[in-house]
């Protein structure tokens, strides 16, 4: 696989997946610091990995499961205590724009 | 109805959402009872605070493989849980774990009953666990989150583009309602939100190979809605096509009101889901022990039952509308025992019990019990009761919740078959009516019934119609 | 001993005092309190001090132990890294945008050490959401090293770190995702271990990079590690991946012998750029494990190269999923708005520091759509193969010893300018996390300026009684002689 290029708008892209507002600054620096890290990463490409497996975890194998039961307290006033904005026991955010 | 309707085919493919009967939340003991304040049902790890994790609920599992059975999917020995990466203020994590590549159910069908008691087969895709969001409301200039939602667990499940009308979507929906009701994975509530639709619609020159360009239509929380928004946008697209537009592809809401679709207003940032393997769980493993354990305890589905009713004696609409829901089936075989004519049974269930269902209330908060109600038309069988009597008697079963027996004898409602008392009646009756008995007997049947009804009132309504009937023909016969 | 000096006991020493009933908790606590108040202002260790929690916990510990039969951590104060969420006090990630932010709950190791009566003297600096090698990172300023107040702590646990090595308390909690409690342990020349992956609950634990995060103390010996270690290993029905495995008694382990343990030594991490007194001091405690028993037997681990690679892609991309939950909404720093994308956007931009930021665009770029398959995918089967060096080596030998570091502390700022050289210092430690391998720190040796370093031990998973019988032996051997900091 060829090496990427990044690009400014690859960086305002990923910035927008993000939702991070980035100066014109920091977004030089990251488009240098990314670019310099690409290139670092690709050499992961010295190795053939075509029959080699991912390893998404290292633990031990086995889904634990837990029984069906309402076992948390009812405290919506905790769950809110370090709510910046909260009106009649919900969160409240600005307005949400499609 | 658009023009050329004819020379275009409607494919359409459908993703069902519903939520679990569960106690508890698939990652977390919150409870997930509905209609609860705000913010009641929620805990760190459904509101994601800093370090939680999620642990997955036993229950939700066996769910999903009884739905996956029941649509005869192959249960996945081993799947995995994806995080499905997007920002919105429902969605705490900022990401949902779902299922990607590996879900827990593929393949499948599910078969709808036709008409002529035939069926059609829709397949499926896979079947999926993921987990709710919560729920946003809108107000002036700000929203407020409610978290209740977040974090219930969901099965959604896909089908294949294999649905070709409005009609049959609807009817798909219905089906596939049913069959969860039946096996206990859902409570349907479309109207709480508890089993939405997103609909994938797309036309095509009959005959062409090729999938035309699809829209999706989102959150379709009713039949009528699935059926009428379908209809729509198929009309709309051929309209475009036919204008020599192209259809693009859009997500649309349907707008109950104008009932058009309208695309959603496009979202500045494109979503990019960015799915990767969910580290904080483990591969989900099913052992074949569980699936084989879950099989030998799923109850009669409803294309069984409806198979079995028509094969004991009821017709093929008679058996779809008992089906319908599982607690008219199980209402109309509790009403049975006992009873030699299943068609009065099912007639009865059809016409006076369903009538007074209500919409959110239970069968049994509603109409009487069942076995009262097959003891109610125990007696007409037995000619103890005339129908119209076991009707009034029914009213008041209602009204009062008494047994049919106490019933009926508190309000009298025994008929009287002796002949003794009817033939007192009907003499009496031949004799203050000459005339009309000279005319009946020259050849004026149509008198029969005068003298019958004559004969009914006498016996204050009370008399076996039949014996009234039989004796009466016997008496003027002369 | 006089009361000043309480702080420098060890766990062991100190534990035996308090159950002869020779000094108190309070006694205890409040020499490290006064210990804190003389030298954290120029060290920077704690973000924030639990002056008042920690007394209360200190006379409830006197309680239970004059009642008779407390646990080994009754009543010893213990630095918390501030990742931990510990209820009712602030748990800030050292950064902006949790500054405010009171845990509802504790982690599920606090609650354990909550139980065993310990007692929390305060929460302890980190590089922001444990991005970072030196503590420099922190939005609330850097820790200091207590050998040379001009270098680093080492990170990202590097106020944990510093705590014990100044004696501000008698252990502390860190946590390790890339060499995180391993690092800052040889910089400040205490003992570090993370223990195998999912040996440890998660649970409470603000997460950077989930399948590599691991929970684990410092201690000013290997036995203090263990007895810390015995009370946070075990199974948590709140944590999906935590093993059941039964936790062995650690302390027992430490028998002192190592005849005929088979060392394991790398060819891979003696490499240039290392600097030359750490590669003598590694080596000359190899030495001594020799002459107590042990055999020395060169190992390859050829992928050792690409772990710092794999481990950005892999470590980022599961971080930019974890650190998507700070919005601004339900808690935290929320910046101001008119609609909920600005919120998102405004609120994340002034809340995260520069490291977190580029670790955040990182991760999702190595995520995104046409990338996925060459970055974190190609990650992952690095991974693998890395996995795959380990258990090999691991057929012929029983430990494996490494350096930990290419270097002693270096100096504040000295690697700021470019983030790929702070990443590359990882280069020794980094393998151990992506394997999922106990590791452990334990200082062997100082450089010509004083400054502490570090030899790492690493064991096949769920060794941790091996590695610290090892790492006990050596520490008992006389061979190493601990120098106090000057502070």
């Amino acid at each position: 696989m060829a090496e990427t290029r990044i690009t400014l708008e690859m960086v305002q892209h990923v910035a927008r997946l993000a939702r991070l507002k980035l100066s014109d600054v920091e977004q030089e620096r990251l488009l240098a610091d990314l670019g310099q890290m690409l290139a670092y990463v690709d050499k992961l490409n010295e190795l053939d990995t075509e029959s080699v497996p991912p390893t998404a975890q290292v633990g031990e194998a086995g889904t634990p499961r837990r029984e069906d039961a309402v076992t948390c307290p009812s405290d919506a006033e905790a769950m809110l205590a370090n709510a910046p904005s909260a009106e009649r026991g919900y969160f409240r955010v600005p307005k949400i724009i499609e | 109805m658009a023009t050329n309707r004819e020379k275009y085919e409607a494919v359409i493919g459908l993703e069902v959402h519903t939520h679990l009967l569960t106690r508890s939340k698939m990652f977390c003991g919150c409870s997930t009872e509905f209609g609860r304040e705000p913010n009641a049902n929620t805990c760190p790890v459904c509101v994601a605070m800093p370090g939680v994790l999620p642990v997955l609920n036993e229950e939700v599992v066996k769910i999903a493989i009884r739905a996956g059975l029941a649509a005869h999917c192959e249960i996945a020995p081993y799947s995995i849980f994806d995080r499905k990466s997007y920002f919105y203020p429902d969605l705490p994590k900022g990401y949902q774990i779902s299922q990607y590549e590996t879900p827990i159910c593929k393949g499948g069908y599910v078969d709808l009953p036709t008409e002529n008691g035939d069926s059609r087969r829709i397949r499926l895709v896979r079947i999926h666990l993921e987990e709710d969001a919560g729920k946003n409301i809108h107000e002036e200039g700000a929203s407020l989150v409610d978290l209740n939602r977040s974090g219930v667990p969901l099965v959604e499940i896909v089908s294949e583009p294999d649905i070709r009308t409005g009609a049959e979507a609807a009817a798909y929906v219905q089906e596939l309602r049913a069959i969860l009701r039946y096996i206990d994975a859902s409570d349907g509530r479309m109207e709480e939100g508890s089993l939405r639709c997103d609909c994938n619609v797309s036309v095509r020159p009959r005959g062409q190979k090729e999938y035309g360009v699809k829209t999706e239509i989102k959150n379709l929380n009713s039949f009528r809605f699935v059926e009428k928004a379908i209809e729509y946008e198929i009309d709309r697209q051929i309209d475009v096509i036919e204008s020599g537009g192209k259809v693009t592809q859009e997500t649309h809401l349907w707008d109950p009101v104008r009932e058009v679709t309208r695309p959603m207003r496009s979202k500045e940032y494109a979503n990019d889901y960015r799915y990767f393997p969910e580290p904080d769980l483990p591969p989900l493993v099913v052992a074949p022990d569980l699936v084989e354990a879950i099989r030998t305890e799923m109850p009669e589905l409803p294309a069984d039952r409806r198979a079995r009713y028509v094969k004991e004696g009821l017709t093929a609409y008679e058996a779809g509308v008992l089906t319908s829901e599982r607690e008219v089936a199980d209402y109309f075989e509790a009403a049975l025992p006992g009873l030699k004519n299943r068609k009065t049974a099912a007639n009865w269930v059809m016409t006076e019990v369903l009538r007074l269902r209500e919409p959110g209330k239970s069968l049994a908060e509603s109409v009487p019990a069942a076995k009262e109600v097959g003891a109610l038309l125990k007696m007409v069988e037995e000619a103890k009761i005339s129908l119209n009597a076991a009707k009034t008697a029914f009213a008041a079963m209602v009204k009062n919740g008494n047994s049919a027996e106490a019933t009926v004898s508190e309000f009298g409602l025994l008929q009287v078959s002796d002949e003794g008392p009817i033939i007192e009646a009907i003499d009496k009756i031949i004799a203050s009516e000459p005339a009309k008995v000279a005319e009946y007997r020259a050849g004026r049947d149509k008198l029969f019934g005068f003298f019958v009804g004559q004969a009914m009132k006498a016996m204050g309504g009370k008399a076996n119609p039949k014996v009234i009937n039989d004796l009466m023909k016997k008496k003027l016969a002369g | 001993m006089m009361a000043s000096e309480l702080n420098k006991l060890t766990i062991a020493e100190a534990s035996a005092m308090l159950h002869k009933r020779e000094i108190t908790a309070l006694q205890l606590t409040r020499a490290c309190l006064e210990r804190i108040a003389a030298v954290d202002p120029r060290l920077n260790a704690f973000l924030t001090v639990c002056e008042k929690e920690a007394a209360e916990q200190a006379v409830e510990a006197d309680r239970r132990i004059a009642a008779g039969n407390a646990p080994a951590l009754c009543g010893i104060p213990l630095g918390i890294k501030d990742i931990y969420n510990t209820k009712g006090v602030r748990t800030t990630c050292a950064s902006r945008i949790l500054e405010n932010f009171v845990s509802p709950f504790d982690a599920t190791t606090i609650a354990k050490l909550r139980a065993d009566g310990a007692v929390f003297i305060g929460k302890a600096n980190l590089d922001e959401f444990a991005m970072g090698s030196s503590t420099e990172n922190s939005a609330f300023g850097a820790t200091l090293n207590p050998y040379d107040l001009e270098r680093v702590a080492g990170g990202s646990s590097g106020g944990s770190a510093a705590a014990v090595a100044a004696r501000e308390c008698l252990g502390a909690l860190g946590t390790d995702t890339g060499g995180s409690i391993r690092e800052p342990a040889s910089f400040c020349g205490v003992v570090g271990i993370k223990p195998t992956y999912s040996r440890v609950s998660r649970f409470g634990v603000i997460a950077y990079a989930s399948s590599l995060d691991q929970v684990g103390p410092f201690a000013n010996t290997v036995r203090d590690a263990a007895i810390i270690l015995r009370t946070l290993a075990g199974v948590d029905p709140m944590d999906s991946t935590c093993s059941a495995r039964p936790v062995p008694d650690y302390e027992k382990a430490l028998t002192g012998d190592v005849k005929g343990l088979r060392i394991g030594v790398p060819k891979e991490y003696f490499i240039d750029g290392m600097a030359p007194e750490v590669e003598q001091a590694v080596r000359a405690a190899l030495k001594q494990y020799e002459s107590l028993g042990a055999t020395l037997h060169e190992i390859s681990l050829p992928h050792s190269s690409y772990a710092i690679a794999a481990y950005y892609l892999i470590a980022t991309a599961e971080a930019s999923a974890n650190l998507a939950r700070y919005d601004g909404i339900r808690y935290g720093l929320r910046a101001e708005a008119p609609d909920h994308i600005t919120l998102y956007e405004e609120t994340r931009a002034q809340g995260f520091g520069a490291e977190v930021k580029r670790r955040i665009m990182l991760g999702t770029f190595a995520l995104s759509t046409g990338y996925y398959d060459a970055y974190y995918l190609k990650a992952q089967k690095v991974r693998t193969l890395i996995r795959r060096d380990f258990e090999r080596a691991f057929e012929n030998c029983d430990v494996i010893m490494t350096p930990v570091a290419p270097t002693t502390a270096f100096k504040l700022g000295e690697k700021m300018d470019d983030p790929l050289t702070m990443y590359l210092s990882d280069i020794f430690t980094i393998s151990v996390n992506l394997a999922g391998l106990p590791g452990m720190s334990i200082p062997c040796g100082y450089d010509g300026k004083n400054l502490p370093i570090g030899l790492q031990l690493i064991g096949p998973p769920f060794s941790e009684e091996t590695i610290l019988r090892a790492g006990d032996a050596y520490e008992r051997s006389g061979a190493f002689t601990k120098r106090e900091p000057a502070i």
